[in-house]
């Protein structure tokens, strides 16, 4: 991968794997994940729900609980250790150097503070300036993110604004001690369709403007066509397919990556029929031996019962995680 | 409390000052109950702080030659007690111990329980199954009964009932704060704070207590009428205030001989708390509807 990218990354991370305590017994919610990223790139993270997308965000920020987590592997951000972090080291790495844009900005938002002191207060987290200060720049911020009226907007409460206008002052918040990196975690799902465009507009935007990388997941596969350098499918904790977004969504290369293409509706014509893949998701406590998609895969052979196969170079900065994605890849 | 005295005292001219306490004081102005248990609160409040500069008399000074004189007499317009002294001064001057007695332990159990209940809700595992089953075990006792128990193992008097007011009333305040606590905890607003650097006591302070100051207050207000009741409860048992000190609860026990010659008189401590408790709980009733925004 590091051929891809031809400057040193901004983000490395190796075998990320998560574990949790359930009642049900240790599940694996993220199994040896690795890529890298590089300044200014955006990454698309695409797959269904409980593929891990979402656990690979906040294992980078470490704000899994830690007493019923385990994390193995390594994160390296600009060549520090995340894992290793301290208490100390990590607060401020979470924030400034890191920020994270959370689904549902109605929730991410304390109710009983306004929209411009919760800004204002991470600012004075990170930069150790006083209150005005901060203020001021939550308004920079806010107009920054074409809020209109943004002076009287300091001041209102989250319940006040509307759901597009949180996600956009969330972006806000976010982005106000300047981060490296951007973790969005489905940022324009809980959005109206209309406001999802303005807000990944905004987004693309700010994310050229900036010039940070950003971790972008969703769902949706146009969404993620519309932002991303690269993409990276996941399916049940781990990454099965990742290359240049062109790429991975004009050519799939892995059986589950085509299944979740051709089962989105863009193109569809009405009448027709949506392919949909047969089956579901694997339970993540009680996984299938081999190739975790095997099972609802059309193409699977016994072997694929047998290994969990290793990611493989299928061109230019590409992978795949199917051993028969040679012949698949026709 | 608010979100302004938890900001610091920084002045900050970029913000308009609409708080949600404001906002609360608007919502219970336009109720009409609200406002009434309020302003009588206050008014006993205010002449029992004030009792000595508003009394016509002095609390423990009376004479057996006007012993029992009905209510209307003049110079005493409360008629006097078993003893010739003016109801009226005492009725003040024991509204002093009352309140006292009632508002003090539940300041105390506020900030003893909450602050057991918030560090049980955030912490959770062994901390919260240790706090929460101390407070149950408090909590298996009928309150009334456990107040008398460490009243009368205490000894009457102030500090002795102050005490066992205060440990009856912290078990369902922990419990509050801590369901409070925990339901917050889990709110994304919290994973936000955290993702932006906020450390354990930051989101603590500013977005646990922001959010279950409104509920565990109320609840607290709630709990003004019955510390009253208990208060006079226990001096009426003989285990709070002691004679000749003024208080409505032992005022009421020493005028129950009198019940049948001066049936008024004997019922007007009682009308007293009656009149507080029943105003402290409308108005918490009034507070919570106010407080409530969603």
């Amino acid at each position: 991968m590091s051929a891809f990218t031809a400057r040193e990354p901004l983000l490395s991370v190796r075998d990320l794997t998560v574990g949790f305590k359930t009642d049900r017994g240790p599940i694996t919610a993220l199994d040896r994940i690795s890529f890298d990223l590089g300044r200014g790139e955006v990454l698309g993270l695409i797959g269904e729900s409980g593929s891990g997308k979402s656990v690979t965000m906040r294992a980078l920020l470490r704000i899994l609980p830690q007493k019923r987590t385990t994390i193995s592997g390594s994160i390296l951000m600009e060549g520090r250790d995340v894992l290793a972090l301290k208490r100390r080291e990590l607060a401020s790495y979470r924030g400034n150097d890191v920020a994270m844009i959370f689904q549902e900005p109605s929730l991410a938002f304390d109710p009983v503070f306004t929209v411009g002191r919760q800004i204002a207060e991470t600012v004075v987290r990170h930069k150790q300036c006083s209150w005005d200060a901060a203020y001021a720049r939550a308004l920079e911020m806010l107009e920054l993110v074409r809020i209109p009226s943004a002076k009287s907007r300091l001041d209102n409460y989250p319940h006040e604004m509307s759901g597009g206008m949180r996600q956009r002052a969330m972006i806000a918040l976010a982005l106000a001690c300047s981060p490296k990196l951007l973790l969005a975690d489905e940022p324009t799902t809980a959005l109206d369709a209309t406001v999802q465009i303005q807000v990944i507009l905004l987004l693309r935007e700010l994310q050229k403007e900036l010039g940070m990388a950003t971790i972008f997941v969703t769902h949706d596969v146009g969404v993620a066509a519309e932002i991303s350098d690269r993409v990276a499918v996941m399916y049940a904790g781990r990454i099965v397919e990742m290359g240049s977004a062109a790429d991975v969504l004009k050519s799939p290369a892995h059986p589950y990556a085509r299944g979740l293409l051709s089962s989105t509706i863009h193109g569809a014509m009405a009448g027709e029929r949506v392919e949909a893949i047969p089956g579901m998701p694997p339970d993540l406590a009680n996984m299938p031996s081999g190739c975790a998609f095997s099972p609802r895969c059309a193409m699977a052979m016994p072997e694929c019962r047998n290994v969990i196969p290793a990611p493989a170079s299928v061109g230019a900065g590409r992978s795949a995680a199917c051993i028969r994605v040679g012949s698949v890849a026709a | 409390m608010s979100a302004d005295t938890l900001a610091s005292g920084n002045a900050m001219p970029l913000r308009a000052s609409r708080g949600y306490w404001s906002g609360v004081w608007l919502r219970l102005r336009r109720d009409p109950v609200s406002m009434a248990c309020l302003t009588v609160l206050v008014l006993i409040i205010l002449a029992s702080a004030f009792a000595p500069l508003i009394a016509p008399g002095d609390p423990s000074v009376g004479s057996v030659a006007r012993r029992l004189r009905p209510v209307g007499t003049p110079g005493y317009i409360l008629g006097t007690d078993e003893l010739g002294r003016d109801m009226l001064t005492r009725l003040l001057f024991g509204g002093r111990m009352s309140l006292t007695m009632g508002i003090l332990p539940v300041a105390l159990a506020l900030l003893i329980g909450g602050t057991l209940g918030t560090i049980a809700g955030f912490v959770g595992g062994l901390t919260n199954a240790i706090i929460m089953r101390a407070a149950d075990i408090l909590f298996a006792f009928p309150s009334v009964l456990l107040a008398v128990a460490i009243a009368g193992a205490l000894g009457a008097g102030f500090v002795n009932s102050l005490v066992a007011l205060t440990v009856v009333l912290i078990p369902p305040l922990i419990r509050v704060s801590e369901s409070a606590t925990t339901q917050v905890r889990s709110l994304d607003f919290v994973e936000a704070a955290r993702a932006s650097g906020a450390g354990a006591f930051t989101i603590i302070r500013v977005h646990i207590l922001g959010n279950i100051m409104g509920p565990v207050l109320v609840y607290a207000s709630s709990l003004l009428s019955v510390a009253i009741i208990m208060a006079a409860g226990l001096s009426f048992i003989g285990l709070g205030a002691r004679p000749p000190t003024p208080e409505w609860g032992l005022m009421l026990n020493t005028l129950r001989n009198s019940i049948y010659s001066q049936p008024l008189i004997a019922a007007l401590p009682g009308v007293m708390i009656f009149i507080v408790s029943l105003s402290f709980n409308l108005l918490s009733d009034g507070l919570r509807s106010a407080m409530d925004v969603k």
